[in-house]
């Protein structure tokens, strides 16, 4: 095991698959420069202009060029710089990406990787802060990945290049200067595999990306023994591991940052209603962002942020509730 | 273009104030060149037939959804392909059963492919706007206007990253002292991608990137803008302000010229030109074919939006019929060429047939190639 940073783990995973297979680059904005997280630091240097392609602000071409690159037999990673930016090439992710190998009939498979930034980081206010997971699982075709370690961020990334499947990893912002302990050397994460942070009878609590320091810490806080998931692929998601601790648990909490209408932890919530019945569960929570913009203002975006103090207390909610 | 619709103007303007005689393709005995025109009107011809077989079929209910017919256009697709190879790369539309034909894919799956029946181009799960045949190259028509460029551009880039891993691979094994085969695949070396798209595509984002991307990176593709004149049921002039498409493409620094599209002969001379430039590593061109869509928007769009005087004259410049007469100066029997036609008719009607004959596809088709990981249950 080595200590690193998020932006470490993932920039060296990157490397690595590129050394691996000549056939594996990267096209996005500022990657020359090592992006704006330094997840491409010196990527450049050993990989040279025709394998880490720095290109225009042009979310559509990079997104479509991706994809038509997948087509001509390589595997190319689409850095979207951040996930809001995704929005300029929806077409191109949702109408083109995710629907090519079903329209043709199998013909052609979009084996690439979308990598989209995403979630608060230092104020960055509405347009840059937003965390929409949740369209792109309701999206056949496409995979959504959202590590929440520097160890996930390194495997994932690995399994998101090594798949057939377009994979939409969606790294949270916050933790790319996070550090945690990687392995000497990282093995794909096994794409719907949960991970699972801590064990206890009281409740079961699933977080991803962002939220799972914070629910780590939150559940240690609580001083409530919990079963606790990180769920790392959002789609497909472990659900075989949530439901067979709900049903033993019968309490459920779901975390996550972004807004909590019709956010993923709706799905979780309801895959575990329908597989244990309407009377399965004695406690029931969704914990995220009101539906709300997030502000600019640190005193108003920390009003929007999930933190270990909330968790507690929805933890013990969750825990101690009776019907 | 926009506002100056003198077709006069139009006249085929080989690049470079060039002699089209002088085209590679055109070095050959008086009899090749007329061997090839010859294949140009078959498919031409066939292209033709197709569409008023998939016109019938769906304004009588047996073909599904919708059709865009390019009748009228076909010149411009032949004139094209006619300069590509099998491992050139073609992106197409909404309107793209021409390209596809014209590009050698298979027809009779193609007709299949818009009855929705088991063994379609795409088993039936695209129908006609996402008609794809990767074993000939074609990338695939595509439901959203100007979709294609991007895919283009990629494509391109694919091509060139792949030529570099072969080269490379061919230098490790001399270095290893072994023998210098050949290295699968070297066929795509000098590969292109021809890209097609409307004249409406001109007022969509992806049209800006995409130009600007392909010159940047000099990527070898053929950028073919299909003026019809019509963005679905506007004419396209009525919405789009400037100078048109190509001053738009010079404007990225990809090189433009225009071109008579319904002269299927002029569209090849310059294709060939440009195509030979993009070979050599010129980088991106842009050709600008002007047309006319002789059917509606859909095959069942009445076109009642343009003076039906305006679409009867461009009959009257029927590209096949054009083709045709210039075969018969060269000396080609008028019973050849109506041979070719009749051949042609008989054949998508045989693949019509075929479509009606065909088996639905097994339901259960509807649940597969979504995707590996997370498939439907």
């Amino acid at each position: 095991m080595t200590r690193m940073s998020f932006a470490e783990a993932a920039r060296t995973a990157l490397a690595e698959e590129m050394r691996r297979d000549p056939l594996v680059w990267a096209l996005g904005e500022d990657l020359a420069q090592g992006g704006i997280f330094g997840q491409y630091k010196g990527l450049a240097e050993e990989f040279g202009p025709d394998r880490i392609v720095s290109t225009p602000i042009s979310e559509s071409a990079i997104m479509g060029a991706g994809l038509g690159a997948a087509l001509c037999g390589t595997r190319p990673v689409i850095e979207m710089r951040i996930a809001d930016f995704t929005l300029c090439a929806m077409d191109e992710l949702v109408s083109q990406i995710a629907k090519v190998r079903y329209m043709f009939g199998g013909q052609g498979r979009a084996a690439l990787v979308v990598r989209m930034p995403q979630g608060m980081w230092r104020n960055s206010a509405a347009q840059h802060s937003q965390c929409l997971e949740a369209w792109l699982t309701h999206i056949p075709g496409l995979v959504v990945a959202a590590p929440g370690t520097p160890a996930d961020a390194a495997g994932l990334l690995k399994a998101a290049i090594r798949s057939d499947d377009p994979v939409v990893l969606m790294e949270p912002k916050n933790l790319w200067t996070a550090e945690g302990e990687v392995p000497e050397a990282v093995e794909p994460v096994a794409l719907g595999v949960a991970r699972q942070v801590a064990q206890g009878d009281a409740a079961t609590v699933v977080t991803w990306s962002a939220c799972v320091p914070v629910v780590e810490q939150g559940a240690r806080d609580s001083g409530v023994a919990c079963d606790v998931f990180d769920l790392r692929s959002l789609w497909p998601w472990d659900e075989a591991a949530v439901i067979a601790s709900a049903r033993r648990t019968g309490r459920l909490l779901v975390v996550h940052e972004a807004v909590t209408v019709s956010g993923f932890g709706a799905e979780v919530v309801a895959r575990v209603v329908e597989a244990l019945g309407p009377g399965g569960l004695r406690a029931v929570e969704r914990l995220g962002a009101p539906r709300a913009p997030v502000p600019f203002s640190p005193p108003l975006e920390d009003a929007m942020r999930m933190t270990p103090a909330r968790v507690v207390q929805a933890i013990r909610r969750v825990a101690s509730a009776r019907h | 273009m926009v506002g100056s619709d003198d077709r006069s103007a139009q006249a085929a303007a080989p690049p470079g104030g060039g002699d089209p005689s002088r085209s590679p393709h055109r070095q050959g005995s008086a009899s090749n060149e007329t061997a090839r025109r010859l294949a140009m009107l078959r498919d031409m011809a066939r292209i033709r037939a197709f569409e008023h077989e998939a016109v019938a079929a769906m304004r009588s209910g047996q073909a599904p959804g919708v059709v865009h017919p390019s009748i009228g256009q076909e010149g411009v697709a032949v004139g094209v392909c006619a300069n590509l190879r099998r491992a050139d790369r073609i992106t197409s539309t909404h309107r793209g059963h021409g390209h596809a034909i014209a590009k050698g894919a298979d027809a009779r799956a193609m007709m299949l492919e818009l009855h929705g029946r088991a063994g379609g181009s795409c088993g039936g799960k695209g129908g006609s706007m996402h008609i794809a045949d990767f074993a000939v190259g074609m990338l695939g028509a595509n439901g959203v206007v100007g979709a294609g460029i991007p895919i283009a551009c990629g494509a391109a880039q694919a091509i060139r990253l792949r030529r570099a891993v072969r080269s490379a691979e061919a230098a490790a094994r001399l270095a290893g002292g072994q023998r210098n085969r050949e290295p699968a695949g070297a066929e795509e070396d000098d590969a292109i991608v021809a890209c097609f798209f409307g004249d409406g595509a001109v007022n969509r984002g992806p049209f800006l990137e995409g130009m600007n991307w392909a010159a940047l990176y000099r990527l070898p593709v053929l950028f073919v803008c299909e003026d019809n004149g019509f963005a679905a049921f506007t004419r396209n002039s009525a919405v789009t302000a400037g100078g048109g498409p190509a001053v738009r493409a010079e404007a990225c620094g990809v090189p433009a010229i225009a071109v008579d599209g319904e002269d299927a002969l002029a569209v090849d001379a310059v294709a060939a030109e440009l195509v030979a430039r993009i070979r050599g590593g010129a980088g991106p061109q842009f050709l600008h074919a002007r047309c006319y869509r002789w059917e509606g928007h859909t095959g069942t769009d009445a076109a009642a939006y343009r003076p039906a005087e305006e679409a009867a004259a461009a009959r009257d410049r029927d590209c096949i019929r054009r083709l045709a007469a210039a075969l018969a100066t060269a000396g080609v029997a008028a019973e050849e060429i109506a041979a070719i036609e009749a051949e042609a008719a008989e054949e998508m009607a045989s693949h019509r047939a075929a479509a009606m004959a065909a088996p639905w596809p097994d339901p259960g088709a509807a649940f597969s190639d979504v995707q590996d990981a997370g498939a439907p249950a």
